[in-house]
């Protein structure tokens, strides 16, 4: 046995066998061979079998992510049928007697290059299609496995090096019990993916792909942020008791499901879930979620090869608000750039992508991508109660312009004889420091803020958070952060506003007695804390936690302020 | 052989979906199927070739087919054009 600690990405423990998420080796040495029939023969199984293995992936995918993913594979295994690519291999397998992994390499290289060439970002994603395909012939040659997390049929815990959306799209939600990766922090994908799919993560271990072997039995403790390797009979035992005692701690919290968020001196909060997409709504309801407060808009333009239409992304509005009942819905427009990139855009590469060309800056100059979100969200607008917020807004005069943009699409939607809601609420994401400086200013133009804290930490501690190195220097409790956190609610409040907070520090224990202490009136979180959050809120009073906020204001460490909210907080 | 001139109207061109769609539908034949823009001529029962061309909106493309059930393929490719909004 063997034990390796990271971050504890998302609650709970897990207790299965590993399932290696990490490429084969594919490396393989140019021969000579006697028989080339022989050899096109074996070549010829190896492209059977691997077109019936990406037939069932299709099948698939087609039944659990819709036929539209499913089309790419369509695509894939058309390239393994394409008679320019299968020919010339077996030409060179015939004629050079060389055998069939280097006739596959050459072959499939020329066509990578040629498509790697073009000076079109789309066509170069092409190169990776065909390199994918080809390995799989090339993996059957070679009989190594490539890994296939799709069709696992029994119970799993994913071991990769770090996962990406396309990964977590394949993945089976019934046997995927819990993930470790190598790298990421709290706010990547993988631990995103990981709370809202309801199951333990721990990730950022470093090393964990080279410690676990397929099969090997894994602990993900996900309270702890530590990782076991086969462990001892006796050390199961206890990570079972303390499986148990956590599923016993999640029962309790589940009883608050239908109760308010009030404080022990009677203040009421709002506890909102952060969604990615429809499906995420079951999440919120069995967590008693009482708005969403963030709906990540750009899952919607993600994993595909071309804009969503207007119609597509009405359905999807539509679909959150109706299945909210009411309750708000708070959507951010699209908020793509930075790490989240869209090849289809065709945009140029940049040396600092999170202070580039992304969201709000990126649809007020491509306007028609913005003009297709706005008017689909005007139109859902009727089925709910729905507000809206842009993100990364860094000036007044950028609201302006986004605000006179919907107001024109609504006008148009009003002349088209379309219903659009009268009472949409307008508000941005304060994630910029320069904005959260001026709260007082856009406060009397908004009709609220929700302050974006994994942008806002970033900012202003000028790290970028993706960067391990500086990771010491994401610092939620830094009074730094916490007195532009306070400009921001004060703000609000001074013009009748409201303020919320959709970062992960509206979901921490340690922060929710100083947010709630500062007058913060909506905290949305991932749907799964919600009900630890709630059960927390309901043991603090209002005012103790006024009193612990103005003195952690005037501290001068993140070290200073964690002691001071452990004193005041024992539960 | 007979050959036909097409005009590409869907927006974003013949990329891998409508590529897909083409190719599948001319595999189904005997007769050799080619595409042609601009100066070049490819297998249009070719995903990559076919991709390789980056055909995009308002392209003048021809097909051309050549064998013994030539004419259902031109027609059944025609259709399949038309049918995706791809062509006209």
């Amino acid at each position: 046995m063997s034990f390796l600690s990271g971050i504890a990405a998302s609650n709970g423990i897990a207790i299965a066998k590993a399932y290696r998420l990490v490429e084969p080796d594919f490396s393989f040495e140019k021969k000579t061979i006697d028989s080339p029939d022989q050899e096109v023969a074996r070549f010829q199984t190896a492209l059977n079998t691997a077109k019936t293995e990406l037939e069932q992936i299709r099948d698939r995918a087609g039944k659990e992510l819709g036929a539209d993913k499913a089309a790419i594979f369509d695509a894939h295994l058309l390239v393994l049928s394409d008679p320019e690519l299968i020919a010339p291999i077996e030409d060179k397998i015939k004629t050079e007697s060389v055998n069939a992994e280097h006739a596959l390499k050459e072959t499939a290289d020329m066509f990578i290059s040629m498509f790697e060439s073009m000076d079109n970002e789309y066509m170069k994603e092409r190169a990776a299609d065909i390199r994918d395909v080809t390995k799989r012939v090339l993996a059957h040659l070679l009989g190594v496995q490539i890994p296939n997390p799709s069709m696992v049929t029994e119970e799993v815990i994913i071991v990769a090096e770090d996962l990406t959306p396309s990964d977590t799209a394949q993945l089976n939600r019934n046997f995927v019990k819990g993930f470790t990766t190598d790298i990421g922090g709290r706010t990547s994908h993988s631990a995103i993916m990981a709370r809202s799919m309801e199951i333990p993560a721990v990730v950022g271990t470093k090393s964990v792909t080279e410690e676990i072997s397929n099969g090997d039995l894994v602990v993900v403790d996900g309270l702890k942020g530590e990782v076991h390797i086969n462990p001892t009979p006796e050390m199961l035992e206890e990570f079972k008791r303390v499986q148990a005692d956590y599923e016993k701690q999640k029962a309790e919290w589940a009883k608050l499901v239908n109760e308010k968020t009030i404080t022990a001196d009677n203040h009421h909060v709002e506890l909102a879930a952060n969604i990615g997409t429809p499906k995420d709504l079951k999440g919120v309801v069995e967590n008693g979620g009482e708005a969403v407060g963030l709906y990540r808009t750009e899952f919607l333009y993600m994993d595909r090869d071309q804009l969503p239409t207007e119609e597509e992304q009405f359905t999807a509005y539509k679909a959150v608000l109706e299945g909210m009942e009411g309750k708000p819905v708070v959507v951010r427009t699209l908020d793509i750039g930075g790490d989240k990139e869209l090849p289809y855009l065709n945009l140029p590469k940049e040396m600092n992508p999170f202070l580039g060309f992304r969201a709000i800056r990126l649809c007020l100059q491509e306007q028609d991508i913005f003009r297709t979100q706005l008017r689909a969200l005007l139109r859902a607008s009727v089925y709910g109660n729905l507000k809206i917020m842009f993100p990364m807004i860094a000036t007044l005069v950028e609201f302006r312009e986004a605000k006179a943009i919907l107001e024109e699409e609504r006008q148009k939607l009003s002349n088209e004889g379309v219903q659009v809601s009268e009472n949409i609420e307008l508000g941005i994401m304060v994630e910029i420091p320069s904005t959260a400086v001026i709260a007082h200013q856009f406060a009397k133009e908004v009709d609220f803020f929700s302050i974006g804290t994994n942008d806002l930490i970033q900012y202003t501690m000028a790290a970028d958070r993706m960067n391990q190195q500086v990771s010491y220097l994401y610092q939620p409790y830094n009074p730094s952060i916490l007195r532009l956190v306070k400009m921001v609610i004060d703000a609000a409040h001074k013009e009748g506003k409201w303020a919320g907070m959709c970062g992960e520090m509206a979901g921490d224990e340690t922060a929710i007695p100083i947010l709630l202490g500062l007058g913060l009136d909506e905290f949305s979180m991932s749907a799964t804390s919600i009900l630890k959050a709630r059960s927390l809120i309901r043991n603090l009073s209002k005012s103790d936690m006024e009193a612990l906020a103005s003195k952690v204001l005037e501290m001068g460490t993140t070290e200073e302020v964690i002691e001071a909210v452990n004193a005041a907080v024992t539960l | 052989m007979v050959e036909k001139n097409f005009k590409v109207v869907a927006e974003t061109g013949i990329h891998a979906r409508p590529a897909t769609l083409l190719v599948q539908a001319a595999s189904k034949f005997d007769s050799e199927v080619q595409l042609q823009y601009k100066d070049k001529k490819v297998n249009l029962k070719s995903i990559m070739g076919v991709m390789s061309l980056g055909i995009g909106q308002g392209a003048e493309i021809a097909i051309i087919a050549e064998g013994s059930d030539e004419a259902d393929a031109l027609k059944t490719i025609e259709d399949t054009l038309k049918r995706e909004g791809l062509a006209e």
